[in-house]
């Protein structure tokens, strides 16, 4: 489904992706972690081509992004994602914030959008605010409006740019629950996350990055069980020390 | 001080005040909109056009608004001519109304460019992600959220705008003001009918502007 091969990313002289490959299957579910500045955020926003790159190859369902003939807002209506600050649009009321694009992008009809936005408010439990505005809800209700933004799309596949790193801890839960839901529905997931207790649950795969480099890419019980990299290592026992 | 004749005058000095309201308007309308297109010419990454709308507004941010005035009182009927092949006297209401959008427009384009730039990457990249264009995201996204930001900014250059209309006077029009000036030196009370324009423009401004404030508190909570 998302195939990423020797990617590498410049800013100027500073290398922040250094020769980065790994794949994701249908219906995978990986975690990304590692130290911050690590280049993890940098990498899953080139898999929808927010951020370019210089070199390497990534395709995403058939498509390459950094081709110069790719149609991205095409590529990225099929691909959902969700940021740190949920970036819901504050001048839109939380109905609006669900049907916007399905509307302009996807050309849907205002009630289907509106049926389609409503079901999933509903599914992430917060139908009761749906006439609301962004402002007026919790951190961890916005990412949830935000994720049922993404699904409204019907994505083949979400990206997750560290999901619940802006919340208050009460509300990480809330969050995370809602991405299990997810995970088990069978959806394929990249989720960029400092949550181990998220990644043990659900995830397939989970890849160490350091300094631009994936150092690690191993299946769920071999990377917690016996992380082959001394700096993956120090990394676990940092995280899960306490 | 004799105010019986600024009461008889009443008529008049509201058909310039019309005027001046008018010019107003028209010009905020049609400054905002050559305005936001300049600022995105400005931001764009097309280098031609970025330096053609940066030269635009260096340009008439560095002359006289008189000066504007005047120079389009001559030059477009000749343009418009020109353009039609036509000879008709377009007058001097429309030359004025383009002097002021075309000036105005440099004031409003830094405004909504510095409004663009305040809107944060990441709810451009939100827009993007959810497969929104440029054009889209823009008009979606940015340019509603920068306007929300900017009003009290667009407002308050309008209200100099308002003001600044008073030049028109260079060219005979009949504004406000100038309705004023006239009837104070046909009736030989210039003073009292000074006093008195000078005293609409106070409350117009005044209270357009507590109203921005009062505006800009409750677009900030």
């Amino acid at each position: 489904m998302i195939s990423i091969q020797n990617v590498s990313k410049w800013y100027g002289d500073f290398q922040v992706l250094s020769d980065c490959s790994t794949e994701v299957q249908k219906g995978e579910v990986v975690v990304v972690c590692g130290p911050s500045g690590s280049g993890k955020s940098t990498l899953i926003k080139c898999v929808n081509g927010l951020e370019p790159f210089q070199a390497g190859t990534i395709v995403v369902n058939g498509t390459s992004v950094g081709a110069p003939k790719t149609d991205l807002p095409k590529l990225r209506s099929r691909v959902g994602m969700v940021f740190q600050h949920f970036e819901l649009f504050p001048h839109l009321s939380i109905t609006d914030n669900l049907t916007l694009a399905q509307r302009k992008v996807l050309g849907r009809k205002e009630d289907e959008a509106r049926t389609k936005g409503l079901a999933l408010l509903d599914r992430v439990g917060l139908s009761a605010h749906a006439a609301k505005f962004p402002g007026q809800l919790s951190g961890g209700q916005q990412q949830r409006v935000a994720i049922a933004r993404a699904l409204a799309m019907d994505p083949i596949a979400m990206l997750f740019d560290e999901p619940t790193s802006a919340l208050d801890p009460e509300m990480i839960n809330e969050v995370l629950d809602v991405m299990v839901e997810l995970a088990r529905e069978g959806m394929t997931m990249m989720v960029v996350t400092h949550e181990m207790g998220f990644a043990r649950k659900v995830a397939n795969r989970v890849i160490f990055m350091d300094r631009g480099a994936i150092v690690e890419d191993a299946a769920k019980d071999e990377f917690f069980g016996s992380p082959r990299s001394e700096r993956a290592q120090a990394f676990l026992s940092k995280i899960l020390s306490h | 001080m004799d105010f019986t004749q600024v009461i008889q005058a009443f008529p008049s000095l509201g058909n310039g005040l019309l005027l001046t309201l008018e010019l107003t308007v028209l010009a905020v309308i049609g400054g905002v909109i050559i305005g936001t297109a300049l600022a995105l010419a400005r931001l764009s990454s097309i280098r031609v056009l970025s330096w053609l709308a940066g030269f635009y507004v260096n340009y008439f941010r560095s002359i006289p608004l008189l000066l504007v005035i005047t120079w389009f009182y001559f030059i477009v009927p000749f343009m418009v001519g020109w353009v039609t092949g036509t000879n008709q006297p377009i007058g001097a209401f429309t030359s004025c109304l383009i002097a002021f959008m075309m000036f105005e427009a440099a004031y409003f384009c830094e405004i909504v460019r510095a409004g663009i730039q305040s809107i944060s990457k990441g709810q451009v990249n939100a827009a993007y992600a959810l497969g929104m264009t440029y054009p889209q995201a823009m008009r979606l996204v940015v340019l509603p959220l920068a306007f929300r930001k900017m009003t009290p900014l667009l407002l308050q250059q309008s209200i100099i705008l308002f003001q600044d209309t008073s030049l028109v006077y260079a060219v005979g029009m009949m504004d406000f003001l100038n309705v004023a000036r006239s009837q104070g030196d046909i009736t030989g009370e210039l003073h009292t009918f000074l006093l008195f324009a000078g005293l609409v423009y106070f409350v117009i401004s005044f209270g357009a502007s507590t109203l921005v404030k009062r505006l800009q508190k409750r677009l900030t909570v």
